[in-house]
């Protein structure tokens, strides 16, 4: 033991370094690199005039009469960008808040209900749910599809609401998507609030039954409380998954003005012309800049949550 | 009010719940009813999952016994396995005049992309576990950034990526430039491009094997490492004999997640290729699913191919699952 913390803080020290914790630092270092160069790259490309872009030097910030070929600076690829993606992002706020808060709050009472309360025989409703997360979404489309376009008439409800302040027509869609995202966000979200709830000990929720409190009460008075830690984790990752999906928009919303902001990335930046890299790394960065403030902000949450 | 003893009673029989045989065994009409009361906080959302999950599912493999194609609804009243037949087979089914391509391409380019993005995925996150785990200054930092692509869309580092393998822009074929090699065409190479798609999912999700690999390092008591140390075992040694094998657990459920991950890699390629056709060398099942559903009206067929790549994922899941539950993980 002292033998080992020995080493350890020799190695640690300012001016002990081994040739070895070179080398480890180099490698760490290289690999920070090839994590971080494509959004790198995307970024200084971003803020270059796409008129005197000429992809000579992608990863060097645009600084054109000092360093001849890499382009003028300009925001204007980020203007295009919001023209571009500006509907998109509005529909998928409208999406990714009640899918997310709507997922995390049921995902904590199906896992207060099949943990904190034991009964005979929950594991089994358990293992559906566990089952639920890796499901790959193919095999539910073409009977989502079917569902949200012939059997529910939620087009049809959604014509007299219309005529409400802020209330589109097409928002039918986007609700259709808060609910099929709810469904598939559920098995994630249940099994992080039951790790989080198998954790804290019985005997508060022993003592306010002894106190006759109703199930619901305990819910109310003490797992809620305690489960705030985990509902930050739980919406962190919910905010993610839900905003980069590309595929339950692609054939729920299909096409049109409830089309979400990973659907209008896609065809971006590309014209008879040829490509516009500039503006498809602006467009790329502002579709991802949300998650990536939240990652910033909160990622070792973000981390626990993919973790689990 | 509730009698002490009843309540001691099921206390103890909640431990031995949890602890020994994960739920099957039950003490009397107290936990029948608590069954019931604690219904509206577990019943709804399962009704959802139900209904949207595992209803869906059953409703596609019905859909994929029908001849459901183009516009209208689909009939339930003539089910046969022809869609299962031109799979596997090929040929002209009855509700089309075209003839259909098997499924064996996109299967076997599922199988090489599921294998290359899971394995080596595992190997840097395990390499780049090892290396945050030697009591490094500003682990939290080299954590962080490794993590990072992983908070991204599939949509935005298939962008990054195009980019980066653009013929006269791309930063991949600079590199090459400087080494005297190209440029070469990688995205619609059909040579490269299952590869380039391979290493930028690596690039987005090894961060994830990391972290996997980081939480079963850290659960290592320390009294392994020094007892291989107090053995004179190289670093190197020490790891392959003592430390790797103990991250079995680690390993397996990485895998799981990553494997279904490639399943998933549907909307990468649609995004890389701006569409539904990345192009016979890079299609997998999941392009090919919705293709066929969504891009040609072929609705039934599609649910076919959905139903085997449904069967794909269950058989990497269902063993997951039953040793999580035989071992009371769950």
């Amino acid at each position: 033991m002292s033998h080992e913390t020995a080493t350890t803080t020799d190695e640690r020290s300012l001016f002990g370094y081994t040739w070895q914790r070179l080398t480890l630092y180099t490698v760490l270092a290289a690999m920070t690199v090839f994590y971080l160069i494509p959004i790198e790259t995307g970024l200084m490309t971003a803020i270059t005039d796409p008129a005197s872009y000429t992809g000579s030097y992608p990863y060097l910030p645009p600084l054109e009469p000092l360093i001849p070929g890499t382009g003028e600076f300009s925001l204007a690829p980020w203007q295009g960008a919001l023209d571009g993606l500006g509907q998109g992002l509005v529909n998928s706020i409208i999406l990714v808040v009640p899918a997310t808060i709507l997922s995390g709050l049921l995902g904590s009472m199906a896992a207060f209900g099949l943990t904190t309360i034991s009964w005979r025989g929950q594991i089994g409703i358990y293992i559906l749910f566990v089952a639920g997360i890796f499901i790959p979404y193919q095999a539910v489309l073409v009977p989502l599809t079917q569902f949200w376009y012939n059997v529910v008439p939620l087009q049809a409800a959604f014509q007299p609401l219309a005529a409400l302040p802020l209330v589109e027509t097409y928002h039918w869609k986007l609700v259709a998507l808060i609910i099929t995202h709810t469904a598939y966000g559920l098995p994630i979200c249940t099994l992080l609030f039951r790790a989080h709830y198998k954790k804290l000990s019985d005997e508060m929720v022993e003592a306010a039954q002894l106190d006759g409190a109703s199930v619901a009460t305990i819910y109310r008075r003490i797992i809620l409380p305690l489960s705030i830690p985990m509902f930050a984790v739980v919406f962190i990752y919910q905010f993610t998954q839900i905003w980069n999906d590309l595929l339950f928009a692609l054939t729920i919303i299909q096409f049109g003005d409830a089309a979400v902001v990973t659907q209008d990335l896609v065809g971006i930046g590309v014209s008879q012309s040829g490509t516009n890299f500039p503006l498809r790394m602006a467009a790329a960065l502002l579709a991802a800049l949300p998650t990536l403030l939240v990652y910033i902000f909160f990622g070792d949450k973000f981390a626990k949550g993919v973790a689990a | 009010m509730r009698n002490p003893l009843t309540v001691l009673r099921r206390r103890w029989s909640n431990d031995e719940t949890v602890r020994t045989d994960g739920g099957t065994s039950a003490a009397g009409s107290v936990l029948d009813r608590d069954v019931v009361r604690s219904a509206p906080f577990w019943l709804p959302p399962f009704l959802l999952i139900g209904l949207f999950i595992y209803g869906a599912i059953i409703w596609n493999i019905v859909l994929s016994l029908t001849d459901f194609q183009g516009l209208g609804s689909p009939d339930y009243t003539a089910l046969d396995i022809e869609n299962y037949v031109i799979a596997f087979f090929g040929g002209t089914p009855s509700w089309s005049e075209l003839t259909v391509s098997p499924i064996w391409n996109s299967a076997w380019n599922t199988v090489v992309l599921m294998v290359s993005f899971s394995v080596v995925c595992l190997a840097l996150g395990l390499v780049l576990a090892i290396l945050v785990d030697q009591k490094i200054r500003f682990e939290n930092t080299f954590r962080t950034i490794y993590l990072l692509p992983m908070s991204l869309s599939f949509v935005v580092t298939a962008k990054f990526w195009l980019y980066m393998y653009n013929v006269e822009t791309g930063l991949v074929n600079i590199l090459l430039g400087a080494v005297g090699v190209g440029p070469i065409e990688i995205v619609q190479n059909p040579d490269l491009k299952l590869a380039a798609v391979a290493f930028a999912l690596i690039w987005q999700f090894s961060g994830y094997a990391m972290i996997v690999y980081l939480a079963g390092l850290r659960a290592i008591p320390t009294s392994h490492f020094e007892a291989a140390r107090v053995d004179g075992a190289s670093t190197i040694r020490m790891y392959w004999r003592v430390i790797i094998p103990q991250l079995r657990t680690a390993t397996v459920s990485a895998l799981v997640v990553l494997t279904v991950f490639s399943l998933k890699a549907f909307d990468f390629l649609f995004s890389m290729y701006g569409g539904y056709q990345p192009g016979p060398s890079a299609d997998i099942l999941a392009t090919r699913m919705v293709r066929e559903a969504y891009a040609n009206g072929n609705w039934a067929y599609g649910s076919a191919i959905a139903v085997i790549l449904f069967i794909m994922a269950l058989a990497i899941v269902t063993p997951y699952i039953y040793s999580q539950y035989k071992r009371g993980e769950l």
